[in-house]
């Protein structure tokens, strides 16, 4: 065992998940592509224990540029660790699903997101940010329906925009600095801003979220939870990386906390209220990474961490009741926790560590953001984040579990969920309490060492008890007032209404005009167009005039011409 | 670096001369052997022995400043003849020789193709001569020496493109419109060195570069300076010089043009280069003017209009003569800067050129054989029927166009990058435009080969490509992936060398 180790080590555990994903995809036997989601993830972690010493591994030289392929460090090891943990368990809960595409898809884009996290310089993230990119959009295709295509190549054209967005930022931030490392960057220069806007587009920022609650819900069960774990992770990594302590993220990441809220609560798709849920997370870890400070970078990391689960798992429950009753709408289903119970409690657990109830992980990683915000004496953001702890996780998440398992029974006469899906669930509900009772183990992985710090006191558990208590108790209220379920299925538009109403009207009436306007351009060009090839090919094609075979007359008509200008030019040089 | 030294020391000390005598020597019972297998077992170890002298060459000048003087029947220079190495031309040796190597190993099933049994003994005692020309240009340190080895390689070279006269009459015209071409330049190179040496009274070049330090403003040194410009810049195919090379590389026999593409003008612009930064000091107004406002905007017209040309062109092998012409101008723009990264960018594309073009040629060569293929639209369904040949070819061609992990994305990295730091953004603009056009001409071939069906009867010819050149071509297809990579050995000979032409120029 030791042998294996000497041999891992330094070697990048995102070649173990790509490549058991491009095995995968190849694989015709789905036994065979089983064993690969479980056998990849396995080595990808021994080669991550393997990994001691902090450094750089993996460089490719690549003539002008040095390309780092696995920076372990303080920062980079915990996202590792929790990826590969989510991929294993999701090769678990996978595996009664029989695709071919989405089986190799999770891996590679597991291994992308891995690859991403350990890039050390900014040209082997863009390769690997649009490898996550290419990899997730099987996910959602692969969920077949007309509406998932679209939804896919939305999502796709945007992860696809980030990465350009990525690449010419980039290169700016390199021409300007001479550096293609992937450090403090900072929002001083355009190629700052640009970077930020492309990690945005991927975390989630206001207004650059649309794509995130329009694919994730119709993506397959299992790829929602794939989905759930990595690309928006990545970003708060890449935002840790590149803009810790950035003051703007403050105000951004605390908007995202707070407006997903009315959302999360009017939207009839459950995977979309997770999906809203999501981006409050995210709001947390902006906030986190905004902050700077050593305790709010930290609270960013283990939030990042838990939260990969605790989604994960939400997403998974959900995941389990797609399968059985085909839909995930509030509206049609209820009472699931009679035939479902395993599923169910494994949804409690979730709910519970979403909301942030002590001794679950949600508890021990938002109390660090909490403190970090204290701590930064920002009143403002602290008091936001208290709000938008009870308001937002609580409530959104309690909707999931009461709209799906309890309320009223909708008649779904279903089985439980298949024991695999159960087993995965179990894994990461296993977490979900271990990290919050021995929250030690978690806090040990964070990139700033916090040894004295004690997320269990008196009044931090009893602040959170109350403001929980609060929460419940305007769910209890709305549950009164029977406002769960909405009665009407819909679809919600949010700032998206700006692309998909306003800019497909206004696509509309561009094309009319352009058709109107192309057919008049045409009629007039097309002569136009035809006469100057014509005169394009008349110079240059094999017969033409630049072409032909010269005669050697005019050939040395040439040289003579070049003699007179190299004289004339060396003529009229002045003296050194 | 360890100075190696692995042929016997014997040997070693008469390496210089050896290289260039051993093939000038063979080529005589290869022509009088009179049987092509004979002929070419005879020409492929002249090239071999060429290539040990070359290597021996290139490892002795790889510790830093070493130069390698040798005196020519003991006539102590500058009086007798000196062959003289540095950096610069042993880079160039070794790309000469192993380029004659390699094509040498692809012209056996290539020229018995397409030429006559009674010819082709001669055939390669004529490429003998011409390699022992072309090495003889590169090694000498005299610049009267260097005209003589201009024409020993220049004429059989006429006679070799004339030998594609069996298959195409044109060939004929070609080749004597090289002839023409060909003299003009040699003529007004030897006028230029006459200039210099009523100015000077040497020939010898590490002379004539200690004494025209000082002599900046004699009218006589910038006319010969012109007159040397000129008649190498037809050498090099610098646009609009070149004319005479399309003709030349689509009628010669396969076999030529890969040794041509790959060597013939790489040479002329080393000397380019020699007389440019080493015999004329860069730092002299009129060389840097002349290389600014005269070779400069040829190089960037030449990159954009032999492009266009190319894109238009429907002979194959035409096609890719122009895209060498627009290669050409990528190498004299790296030139033109007269910077010594400019100089180490333009000798590393052309090293790098003579990779992907080499690929592209045999490939050439290897559809020719298999199916006469000759214009593009014939090249349907080649793909499926010829996947090795096919698909070195697809990896040439990528490389042509400059895509990442491959030499030409290097080279161009290269010079993008010393053309930004000479503020030359134009410079970077026509680069980039003539790669857009790169990627339209190599996609019309590339459409054809791999996308296209097989047409009807075709499938039934199939033959399988020979071994010979399936060998070299698939090496030399890797050898620009495996440099597109890892690209330090290369990029390291290309400063060695632009360092070599730099810092001999202050005449010491």
């Amino acid at each position: 065992m030791p042998d294996i180790l000497a041999v891992l080590n330094g070697v990048s555990p995102a070649w173990f998940l790509i490549v058991a994903g491009l095995l995968a995809w190849g694989a015709p036997w789905s036994p065979v592509r089983k064993a690969l989601m479980l056998i990849g993830p396995c080595f990808a972690l021994l080669a991550w224990f393997a990994t001691h010493e902090t450094g750089v591994y993996g460089v490719i030289d690549l003539g002008p540029f040095q390309l780092e392929t696995f920076r372990f460090d303080s920062l980079s090891r915990i996202w590792v660790l929790v990826f590969i943990l989510i991929a294993f368990i999701n090769g678990v809960y996978a595996l009664h699903e029989r695709n071919r595409m989405t089986d190799g898809a999770a891996l590679i884009y597991a291994g992308a997101a891995v690859g991403a996290v350990l890039s050390g310089d900014l040209l082997t993230l863009f390769f690997f940010w649009e490898l996550t990119a290419l990899a997730s959009a099987p996910l959602i295709f692969a969920a077949g329906a007309p509406m998932a295509h679209r939804a896919g190549l939305r999502y796709l054209a945007i992860q696809v925009l980030s990465g350009v967005l990525l690449l010419a930022g980039a290169a700016v931030w390199a021409s300007q600095t001479g550096s293609w490392g992937c450090d403090a960057i900072g929002v001083d220069s355009a190629a700052g801003v640009m970077l930020l806007l492309a990690f945005g587009v991927k975390a989630g920022f206001p207004l650059l979220h649309m794509w995130l609650p329009d694919a994730y819900p119709k993506a397959t069960g299992v790829g929602s939870v794939v989905l759930s774990a990595f690309t928006t992770k990545l970003a708060v990594y890449a935002l840790a990386r590149g803009f810790a302590g950035e003051g703007a993220l403050i105000a951004i990441g605390l908007v995202m906390a707070v407006f997903p809220i009315v959302f999360a609560l009017v939207s009839n798709d459950l995977r979309q209220t997770l999906a809203y849920a999501l981006i409050n997370q995210l709001g947390f870890m902006v906030v986190g990474v905004g902050l700077g400070n050593e305790l709010a970078l930290n609270g960013a990391a283990a939030n990042a961490f838990v939260g990969v689960i605790y989604m994960a798992l939400m997403f998974m429950t959900l995941g389990a009741v797609l399968h059985r009753t085909g839909t995930v709408k509030a509206t049609e289903l209820g009472g699931l926790f009679k035939s479902m119970p395993v599923t169910g409690v494994c949804a409690i657990i979730g709910a519970l560590s979403v909301a942030g109830v002590p001794l679950f992980s949600g508890f021990v990683a938002k109390t660090l953001i909490l403190s970090g915000a204290h701590y930064a004496h920002n009143d403002l953001a602290y008091a936001i984040l208290v709000y938008a702890s009870a308001g937002v996780m609580e409530l959104s998440v309690l909707k999931v579990v009461y709209c799906a398992f309890f309320g009223e029974a909708r008649h779904h006469q279903v089985r439980e969920a298949p024991q695999t899906m159960l087993l995965g669930m179990a894994l990461a509900a296993f977490l979900c309490v271990y990290l919050g009772v021995d929250y030690r183990a978690l806090y040990e992985l964070l990139p700033f060492g916090i040894d004295d710090y004690e997320p269990y006191k008196l009044n931090n558990v009893f602040g959170q008890v109350q403001l929980l208590l609060g929460g419940a108790f305007v769910f209890a209220l709305a549950v009164g007032f029977k406002l769960f379920p909405l009665k009407s299925d819909h679809t919600i538009l949010d700032a998206d209404w700006f692309y998909r109403r306003l800019g497909d009207g206004a696509a509309r009436w561009g094309k009319a005009m352009g058709e109107l306007l192309v057919h008049a351009i045409n009629t007039a060009l097309t002569a136009g167009v035809a006469r100057l090839r014509a005169r394009l090919f008349n110079l240059f094609n094999p017969a033409g005039a630049l072409s032909r075979e010269f005669p050697s007359g005019l050939m040395a008509l040439w040289t003579a011409i070049m003699l007179a200008a190299v004289l004339l030019v060396s003529y009229f040089s002045p003296m050194s | 670096m360890t100075v190696g030294q692995w042929l016997p020391t014997a040997l070693a000390a008469h390496a210089p001369v050896l290289l260039v005598a051993v093939p000038l020597i063979l080529s005589t019972p290869a022509a009088i052997l009179r049987t092509g297998r004979a002929g070419w077992a005879i020409a492929l170890s002249g090239a071999l022995l060429a290539l040990l002298c070359a290597v021996e060459l290139f490892l002795a000048t790889r510790a830093d400043g070493a130069v390698i003087s040798y005196a020519l029947g003991g006539w102590p220079p500058p009086f007798g003849i000196e062959f003289r190495v540095d950096g610069l031309n042993a880079a160039l040796l070794l790309l000469l020789t192993g380029a004659a190597v390699l094509a040498l190993i692809f012209a056996r099933p290539s020229v018995e193709n397409e030429i006559n049994a009674d010819k082709r003994s001669l055939f390669y005692s004529a490429f003998l001569v011409s390699l022992s020309g072309l090495a003889g240009v590169a090694i000498t340190g005299d610049a009267f020496n260097l005209f003589v080895f201009l024409e020993i390689s220049s004429i059989p070279t006429y006679a070799l493109i004339a030998m594609g006269a069996n298959r195409d009459r044109r060939a004929l015209t070609s080749a004597f419109n090289y002839l023409v071409m060909g003299a003009i330049g040699a003529t007004f190179f030897v006028i230029g060195v006459g200039f210099l040496y009523m100015a000077t009274g040497t020939l010898n070049m590490a002379d004539l570069a200690r004494l025209l330090v000082d002599m900046d403003g004699d009218r006589v040194v910038r006319m010969g300076f012109a007159f040397i410009l000129v008649g190498l810049g037809l050498k090099a195919a610098l646009f609009p010089l070149h004319l005479w090379l399309p003709g030349a590389y689509a009628y010669a026999p396969s076999f030529v043009t890969v040794f041509l593409a790959t060597t013939a003008t790489k040479v002329a612009f080393y000397v380019i280069i020699r007389f440019s930064f080493d015999v004329f000091a860069i730092d002299s107004g009129f060389v840097v003017n002349a290389l600014t406002y005269v070779v400069t905007p040829l190089a960037i017209a030449g990159m954009i209009v032999a492009s266009a040309q190319a894109l238009f062109q429907t002979d194959v092998r035409r096609l890719l003569a122009y895209s060498s012409v627009a290669q050409a101008g990528y190498m004299m723009l790296g030139l033109g800067m007269g910077s010594q990264a400019g100089v180490s960018a333009g000798v590393l594309h052309l090293i790098n050129h003579a990779l992907m073009k080499g690929v592209l040629f045999m490939a050439l060569g290897a559809f020719a054989i298999s199916y006469g293929v000759r214009r593009i639209e014939n090249c349907k369904g080649l793909g499926m029927m010829m996947p090795m040949t096919a698909s070195a070819f697809t990896l040439g061609a990528l490389s042509l166009i400059g895509v990442p992990f491959t030499v030409g994305f290097i080279s161009k990295f290269y010079l993008i990058q010393a053309a930004l730091a000479q503020g030359w953004i134009f410079a970077v603009a026509a680069i980039l435009i003539s790669s857009v056009l790169a990627v339209f001409y190599c996609y019309r071939i590339l459409v054809n080969l791999w996308v296209t069906p097989i047409p009807e009867g075709r499938r039934d010819l199939a033959q399988p490509t020979p071994y010979l050149i399936l060998v070299p071509l698939v090496g030399l297809a890797l050898a620009n992936l495996v440099f597109g990579v890892h690209a330090a050995p290369l990029v390291d000979i290309a400063e060695t060398a632009a360092a070599a032409a730099i810092n001999a120029g202050t005449g010491s």
